[in-house]
Order: C-alpha cells, then sequence, then structure tokens
C-alpha cells in the first residue's frame, strides 16, 4: 500500500511574486525511502518549491500531497504535525546566531518535548546528544561550546545538518548541501545524506549544483526550468538525457536553449 | 484642477494605506497575545528582555529625568519669580515629571534603545531564514520572539518609569536647593502636599501601554524586513519612528481620557 502512494505528490504547483512567475505548474513524485535530487539554474525556484512544501510560502495553486493528505488544504495548526516530519537544512544554514552550537543542533528536539509531542530530554541529555550528532557529520564535540558565528561557513553548513537530522524526520530536505564545502567534505556530506536515507528509511529531496553530488545522491533527477519539471531520470543519464536543455546545463555550456542573460 | 484631484487622491490612499497597516499590526498584535495563556512560554527571553529594558536603560534614562526635572524648575522659576510663587515650583515639577515627562521620556529613550534593537535582531533572524528556520524545529516564531517581547515591554517600562519619576524629582529638588536656594525641607513639603496618588499611577498604566506599543512595533516591523542588512536597517528606522510617534498620539488620547474633565 505505502509502496503505491507517494511519500510526496505535487501537482500542477503555482508561484508567483507580483509579476515574475517562479512556479508554473510543477509535478513531482518522490516516494518513500528515496531521494530526489532537483537541479536548475539559479533563481529558477528551487528553494521556493521547498518552501511550499514547508509550508513556509504559500502557492497560488496546486495540490501537495505528503502520505496521500494534500497539505495545503489544512490550516497552520492541522498542517503542523507535517512540518515537525520534515528536517530541512538551509542554503545558508540559517543557524540561531543566539544561541551556541549545541543549542543549535539540539534546538528540535528540545522544542518537539516542550510542546509535547517528543520525548522528554533534560539540557545535560540534548548536549551529550549534540556531540554524538557533530561527530556524525565529521565535527568534534568539543565545537558544540562556540557560537555560530566563529565558525567557517562550511562548518555553519554540518553544523545545519546535524540539526536537521537530529529528529530523525521522515522526510528531509537539502538546500544546497554541499555547496562551500571543500570536495572531499562535500563526498563526506553526500555520504551522509545517503546513510540517513538508507538507515532511517528517510524520504529526500536535495537541491544541488554539483552533478557529481547529484549522481552521489539522488536515486532520481529533476530539472526545473522555466517553471517546470522539464526532465526526471536516473542519474547515470544526467550527462546524456538527451533533452537539448539538460545537457546544456550538466555540460556547463554557454551555447544552447538557455539563454543566460548576464546584465540581470 | 488636476492638481488639487491629484492631491486629494494621493492623500486618500496615504489613509487607507495607515487603515490597512493598523489592521495588520492589530491582527499581529492578537495572534501574538493569544499564545500568553497557551504554552509553552519562553521565560528566557522574557528574562532577557526584561533585563534589557529595565535594567541596561536605567543609566540614559535616568540622566534624562535629572535633567528634565532641573530644566523644569529652571523654566517654571524664570516664569514664576516675579509672582513670588517660588512655592509653587516644586508642585509643577512633581506634575510635569509623573504625568508627562517620565513616562514620555522613559518611552522615547527605550524606543531608541530597545526597539530598535528588537527590530533590528528580528529582522537579522528573518532575512537570514532563522524564522524559517524556527518553524521547521517545532517552534512557533511568533510564540518564541514576539510573545515574551510584548509582555517583558508591558511589565518592565512602568518600574522605568517609576525610577524616572523619582530621578526626576530629585533633578528639581537639586536645581532649586543648590542653585536657587531654596529651603529644602520647604521643598520637600510642597512636594509631597502636591503629589498625587492618582497622577503617579496614570503615569505608570501609560508606561505599560508605552512599552507594550515600542515592543510591538520593533517586533512587527523586524518580523516583516526583507532584503537584506538594508532591509533591516530600514525596518529598525521605521520600528524607532513608528513607536515614537504613536507613544506621542497614544500620550495625548490617555490624557484625554484621564485627566480632561
Ligand atoms: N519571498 C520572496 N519574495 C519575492 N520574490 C522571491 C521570494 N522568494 C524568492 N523569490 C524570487 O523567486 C525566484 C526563485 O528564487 P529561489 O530562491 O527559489 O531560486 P533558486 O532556484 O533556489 O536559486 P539558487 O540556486 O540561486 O538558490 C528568484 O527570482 C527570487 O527573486
Ligand atoms: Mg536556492
Amino acid at each position: 500500500m505505502t509502496d503505491t502512494i507517494p511519500k510526496i505528490r505535487i501537482r500542477g504547483l503555482k508561484k508567483a511574486f507580483g509579476p515574475k512567475v517562479v512556479l508554473d505548474g510543477v509535478d513531482l513524485d518522490v516516494m518513500g525511502g528515496t531521494s530526489f535530487v532537483v537541479i536548475g539554474g539559479s533563481g529558477t525556484g528551487k528553494s521556493v518549491l521547498l518552501r511550499c512544501i514547508l509550508g513556509l510560502i504559500t502557492p497560488d495553486a496546486g495540490s501537495i500531497e505528503i502520505d496521500g493528505v494534500d497539505v495545503t488544504t489544512l490550516s497552520p495548526r492541522q498542517r503542523e504535525p507535517y512540518m515537525a516530519r520534515i528536517g530541512m537544512l538551509f542554503q545558508n544554514g540559517a543557524l540561531f546566531d543566539s544561541l551556541s552550537v549545541w543549542e543549535n543542533v539540539t534546538f528540535g528536539l528540545i522544542a518537539a518535548a516542550r510542546a509535547g509531542h517528543g520525548p522528554r530530554i533534560t539540557r545535560a541529555q540534548a548536549r551529550e546528544r549534540a556531540g554524538a550528532l557533530l561527530e556524525q557529520v565529521g565535527m568534534d564535540p568539543a565545537v558544540g561550546a562556540l557560537s555560530p558565528s566563529e565558525l567557517s561557513g562550511g562548518m555553519q553548513k554540518r553544523v545545519g545538518l546535524a540539526r536537521a537530522i537530529a529528529a530523525r524526520p521522515e522526510i528531509l530536505f537539502f538546500d544546497e548541501p554541499t555547496t562551500g564545502l571543500d570536495p572531499i567534505m562535500g563526498a563526506v556530506i553526500d555520504g551522509l545524506i545517503v546513510d540517513c536515507v538508507r538507515r532511517l528509511g528517510s524520504t529526500a529531496i536535495a537541491i544541488t549544483h554539483d552533478m557529481a553530488s547529484a549522481q552521489r545522491i539522488g536515486d532520481q533527477v529533476g530539472m526545473l526550468y522555466e517553471g517546470r519539471m522539464i526532465w526526471q531520470g536516473s542519474p547515470s543519464t544526467l550527462f546524456d538525457s538527451g533533452n537539448p536543455v539538460v545537457d546544456q546545463f550538466t555540460h556547463g555550456r554557454r551555447e544552447g536553449p538557455i539563454k543566460v542573460d548576464v546584465r540581470s | 484642477m488636476n492638481g488639487i484631484l491629484d492631491f486629494i487622491a494621493g492623500l486618500g490612499r496615504a489613509v487607507l494605506d495607515i487603515v490597512r497597516m493598523a489592521g495588520r499590526v492589530a491582527l499581529f498584535a492578537a495572534v501574538a497575545l493569544s499564545h500568553v495563556v497557551r504554552p509553552p512560554f519562553y521565560w528566557r527571553t522574557l528574562w532577557g528582555t526584561l533585563v534589557e529594558i529595565g535594567y541596561f536603560s536605567l543609566p540614559v534614562v535616568a540622566l534624562t529625568a535629572l535633567f528634565s526635572g532641573g530644566v523644569i524648575a529652571l523654566q517654571s522659576y524664570t516664569g514664576f519669580a516675579q509672582y513670588h510663587a517660588q512655592n509653587a515650583i516644586a508642585g509643577i515639577v512633581i506634575l510635569a515629571v509623573t504625568r508627562e515627562l517620565g513616562p514620555v521620556l522613559a518611552g522615547l529613550m527605550v524606543a531608541g534603545r530597545v526597539g530598535a534593537a528588537m527590530s533590528a535582531e528580528i529582522g537579522t533572524m528573518r532575512v537570514t531564514d532563522q524564522i524559517d528556520a524556527l518553524s521547521t524545529l517545532s517552534t512557533n516564531p511568533i510564540k518564541y520572539l514576539v510573545t515574551p517581547r510584548l509582555v517583558a515591554g508591558t511589565l518592565a517600562l512602568p518600574f522605568l518609569v517609576l525610577v524616572a519619576d523619582i530621578l526626576g524629582v530629585l533633578g528639581g529638588f537639586t536645581v532649586c536647593v543648590m542653585k536657587l536656594d531654596f529651603s529644602a525641607s520647604a521643598y520637600i513639603t510642597a512636594t509631597i502636599a502636591s503629589l498625587k496618588v492618582m497622577d503617579v499611577t496614570v503615569g505608570l498604566v501609560k508606561a505599560a501601554i508605552f512599552g507594550f506599543l515600542i515592543a510591538l512595533m520593533g517586533c512587527y516591523h523586524g518580523y516583516h524586513s526583507r532584503g537584506g542588512a538594508e532591509g533591516v536597517g530600514a525596518a529598525t528606522t521605521a520600528a524607532v519612528v513608528a513607536a515614537s510617534i504613536l507613544l506621542l498620539t497614544f500620550d495625548y488620547l490617555l490624557t484625554d481620557v484621564f485627566f480632561s474633565q
């Protein structure tokens, strides 16, 4: 039964900001326990797509089903349990700079316990959990005592990742998880994402500009272009998709159907 | 002719904008206040804001109150001296300080200090996606960021105004005794005689309302800021300007309600 209903199912999703149409009828199916990679040029609405699913942006039209329930029709209160099942790594980390690193990592755990829909956790336990999570993302647990502003960009991203996976969410969103990391750390993070999907059985949507990363993470890849998902396929066919837009993008050619306006 | 029509149309649009804005602010405040009675409550933020307003604003407010009390004494002396009405000065100082100067000056100082800081902090959180991150981590951003600050503003400003009242009277006393050679005991007797509980109470009620408005403006403008560092700067300016104007408007309205029988 669960195999036939996609974990996430999007139909005809539209969003415009004023006259600017960003999403223009996006369709997407992500099956449970698989990971979907979204590629696409800068400003094509990849982050907006994730924000719509999270309920941070209200779409103009279309449906977003999670486990078969259209969340766009729910009230904010009814939607909360669905939000709680999604972990998100934001594009720029979005760490809370008034809190220490370890408080950031366990913020969701402590908040869920306070709100009464998560197991109780003391501050000492939380701190220990934070150490383990930091180790998982390849960081020294001692970093937990620092403030986010004392970390490099790549380290902030890893802390953001630790925070996203802390509550072992059923669904994980990664907005450019490896941008700004060196190639080795990038591969480590990719491995970690794959691990989360395999071991926790999570469903993931990842946005990336890095084709090697897309091939490592994705069970499926889709390209967002001019507001639609114009192509979907297996990551192995990424460089040989038969779609001129995708080919131009993955090979980074300047000539092709995608018009690059360098002035805007 | 066209010019006049354009002007009227512009005026109408401005009025509509203000009404629409007021509606949005009222809704924002109502949502934030509805969280007061729904757990969890974020005591840490409440305490931090209380300390920021009630303790760290003390030096600024103390100095402002001292000098303003002194100025009132000096000014009324130059006005009254020729009529030999020196005894009235103590009464004027305490009336002006408890009814008006205490709440208004403390309010304006806190708007500049704390209102601006709130707006900058929340605005930065908005433009760096931290507010969105809160919602993905089982935390309602309005409950977490706004509710405790509104409560803290409402509670802390009356305390600050009480301090300002005392120091304002002290300022007047110092000027009268040291510079104008009044008798200290006569001044104190006159002050106590003209001290009205009603004046102080109304001043404190005003302060609570001002504190709420300052925190509301700081949170509202910060929460809705957009467009990077520049947007945060604009939000901060808007928060301070709006809080100051609202404060003086409400000061007039409250004075009208309480004192103009
Ligand atoms: N809150 C908003 N208000 C107005 N416009 C917005 C908003 N959020 C996004 N946009 C616009 O939507 C478009 C898509 O933005 P988005 O952040 O989704 O791009 P992206 O595909 O994630 O790009 P990148 O790869 O550079 O992160 C952009 O042109 C952006 O200006
Ligand atoms: Mg993006």
